[in-house]
């Protein structure tokens, strides 16, 4: 049997694996019944329901013919990798890591971080650029959530901040 | 008469020095952010709004119906200048428009997108304060089923207008469905699929999700694109000003979108977007004078009346989600979001419960669009210059936006690591074509579903049929399966992917 659409037979696969966990899960809450419903009664209909659909999809994709194959085509792993990347770095920061003993960075230092890290994922990185970028955002996020909107951040490093 | 005293309290609420200053803000930062490329409506909202959280309620919602009007302008704007539409209604837009930029023509496209939208939306908001009244009482006479059965009916609706798949997208609400149910039952305080840690039991944040899946997503998408793909604009935007022949041709398609997209927006399910889309199917449909430009080559009514269409269907919108607490789009659920946040249920009993706070939105809708045309028909240039910030430093930018605005939701950093699963989750979800816009949907309904279905079978001891044996419930059952009937007949399933491919 060939796959007639990729994308497809991939989502399908994809929604069915999810319907069945959650409905697996479901199973160990108390289900009930009809008139007098668990916790696991909701989700358990709607978790076979999904599977009953990730099923009709990848049928779908099995058998109905589409032009080129509906490839998924080439992962970005370069921006994927940096843009989550930047983003865990920014939550590591600001927050510290407590379980290895990372103290919390501050808002100003996670800006910085993410900025940079983040850049790399584009095609061009200019150290210059990065650098003014990184300086306007953080300066301004400074000013517009912190002094404006007296949001509760963590500013600058616990060490210099006490 | 009634009408004119709650519009008069509205007034009254919106027309004080500080709310009108919170709308102006609001109109700015939305149009600002708006504007930019690739940030549409839904994530222009979820960035903004921790700004409003140190608000009273009335400001911030103020604040953000002007956000949410800001940002939708902004959308078109970047639709017609760059051809890049911020959101999915602004789709429609682009066809004309941004021929219409390439002529050198964007000012007066410009200008008919901005007048006509002033134009629908001001009519739509009397429509919104007409009828929401009657259509609160009707909502009272909804129970559990006819409420469960009215959210059936608005998700089939949304499906019906994602782009491609039906399956794919049903599937998509009910991973939704699924999402949602993450975090404590409230019936039985049993914390599900928590894994024992402590942030999930309270479930996933909306504003973790749209930022992930819409925000995250996207970057990624666009940078695994080569640069010259991602069109930038250059062109000169000269005249801002239609001429008077194009008033002529305007006026008649604003004021027929304006009709179209008020009573499509009322539909629970996406109205805006179906309203631009059938406005410009209308337009195409009415008889060309000689002389006139083809459609797709530049036609100003191709601007003219979707843009208004989907701005009359975007206000009148607001009326299923203040009557009956039921968002019919993803951005309206960002607006249940805000209002969640700020101790405020939506639903039928805010007008009675909260009179000043009701009447005073909608006033401040109409003081929204005052705005935006203020703001927006001198400043094009301007608008025009933001769009010339190149791609690599404007998304280092969004990002951070994005890791702020999520963790000043809850203060903790739990919920930036969650977005970044989200936008892994995001991406796959654009490479397997899948509408991310319906799981939102079904996210943010997924446990006001499971509380009303829950509620009307233990009103019937467990019998099902409780749902066809209420007329009102029934009735709708009956439209949504209509609905899917339309959809999945062959002759409209190849129309409607003509519509979606052909522009």
């Amino acid at each position: 049997m060939r796959i007639k659409s990729q994308r497809d037979f991939c989502s399908g696969v994809l929604f069915s694996a999810f319907g069945v966990a959650f409905a697996w899960g479901a199973t160990t809450y108390n289900v009930g019944s009809g008139a007098r419903m668990g916790p696991g009664y909701f989700p358990l209909i709607v978790g076979v329901l999904i599977a009953l659909m990730g099923v009709a999809i990848t049928l779908k994709a099995l058998s109905v013919e589409t032009e080129d194959g509906e490839p998924i085509g080439r992962i970005a792993w370069k921006p994927l990798v940096f843009i989550i990347g930047g983003n865990l770095t920014f939550g590591v920061l600001l927050g510290g890591l407590p379980s290895i003993g990372l103290p919390s960075m501050g808002l100003i230092v996670a800006i910085y971080a993410l900025t940079f890290i983040a850049s790399l994922a584009g095609d061009n990185f200019g150290w210059k650029g990065v650098t003014a970028l990184a300086t306007i955002l953080a300066l301004g996020s400074y000013l517009a959530f912190v002094v404006a909107l007296k949001l509760q951040f963590q500013v600058w490093p616990t060490f210099i901040a006490g | 008469m009634d009408l004119i005293t709650n519009l008069s309290i509205g007034f009254g609420v919106a027309f004080t020095a500080q709310n009108l200053v919170y709308a102006f803000v609001g109109c700015l930062l939305g149009t600002l952010i708006g504007v930019l490329p690739g940030i549409g409506p839904v994530a222009t909202i979820a960035m903004l709004l921790p700004a409003t959280y140190a608000l009273p309620p009335v400001s911030a919602l103020i604040m953000l119906a002007g956000i949410y009007y800001g940002a939708q302008y902004g959308g078109s704007t970047t639709a017609i200048l760059v051809n890049l539409p911020g959101e999915s209604s602004s789709v429609v837009t682009c066809i004309d428009g941004y021929q219409m930029a390439r002529q050198g023509r964007a000012g007066p496209a410009l200008a008919a997108a901005g007048l006509g939208s002033f134009f629908a939306g001001c009519v739509g908001t009397l429509i919104l304060a007409a009828f929401a009244p009657p259509l609160t009482e009707l909502a009272f006479k909804f129970g559990p089923a006819e409420y469960f059965s009215l959210m059936v009916l608005g998700l089939i609706g949304a499906v019906v207008l994602a782009s491609g798949s039906l399956v794919k997208a049903v599937a998509m609400i009910v991973l939704g469905l699924l999402l949602g149910i993450v975090g404590t039952d409230v019936n039985s305080g049993v914390a599900r699929y928590s894994f024992d840690i402590p942030e999930l039991t309270d479930g996933i944040g909306f504003v973790v999700i749209a930022m992930g899946v819409f925000g995250y997503g996207e970057i990624i998408g666009n940078l695994s694109q080569p640069d010259d793909e991602r069109e930038v604009f250059t062109h000169k935007v000269k005249g801002l000003w239609p001429t008077k022949d194009d008033f002529k041709r305007m006026t008649p398609a604003v004021l027929r979108g304006t009709a179209l997209g008020s009573a499509l927006g009322i539909l629970p399910g996406g109205g805006a977007l179906l309203a631009a889309f059938a406005a410009y199917a209308l337009e195409k449909k009415i008889k060309m004078r000689p002389g006139e430009i083809a459609f797709g080559k530049g036609n100003i009514r191709g601007v003219a009346s979707p843009e208004s269409a989907n701005n009359a269907g975007a206000q009148t919108s607001f009326i299923p989600l203040l009557t009956l607490g039921i968002p019919p789009n993803a951005v309206m659920a960002l607006m249940v979001g805000a209002m969640t946040i700020h101790n405020i249920q939506p639903g039928p009993q805010v007008m009675t419960s909260n009179p000043a706070l009701f009447w005073g939105l909608i006033a401040s809708m109409w003081l929204g669009n005052f705005i935006l045309i203020i703001l927006n028909l001198p400043m094009i240039g301007i608008w025009v210059k933001l769009l010339k910030v190149p791609y690599r430093y404007l998304y280092p930018a969004i990002l951070t936006f994005c890791c702020i605005g999520v963790y000043s939701v809850q203060n903790t950093t739990f919920d930036v690591f969650q977005t970044a699963a989200f936008g892994v989750i995001g991406y796959l979800f654009i490479k397997l074509r899948c509408e991310p816009a319906p799981l939102l949907l079904g996210f943010v309904l997924g446990p006001m579903m499971e509380e009303n279905f829950r509620r009307s079978l233990l009103l019937s001891r467990g019998d099902f049929s409780v749902f066809v044996t209420r007329p009102l419930s029934l009735g709708l059952l009956i439209a949504a399966a209509v609905l899917v009937l339309i959809v999945a007949l062959p002759s409209i399933k190849a129309k409607r992917e003509e519509a979606f491919q052909e522009e």
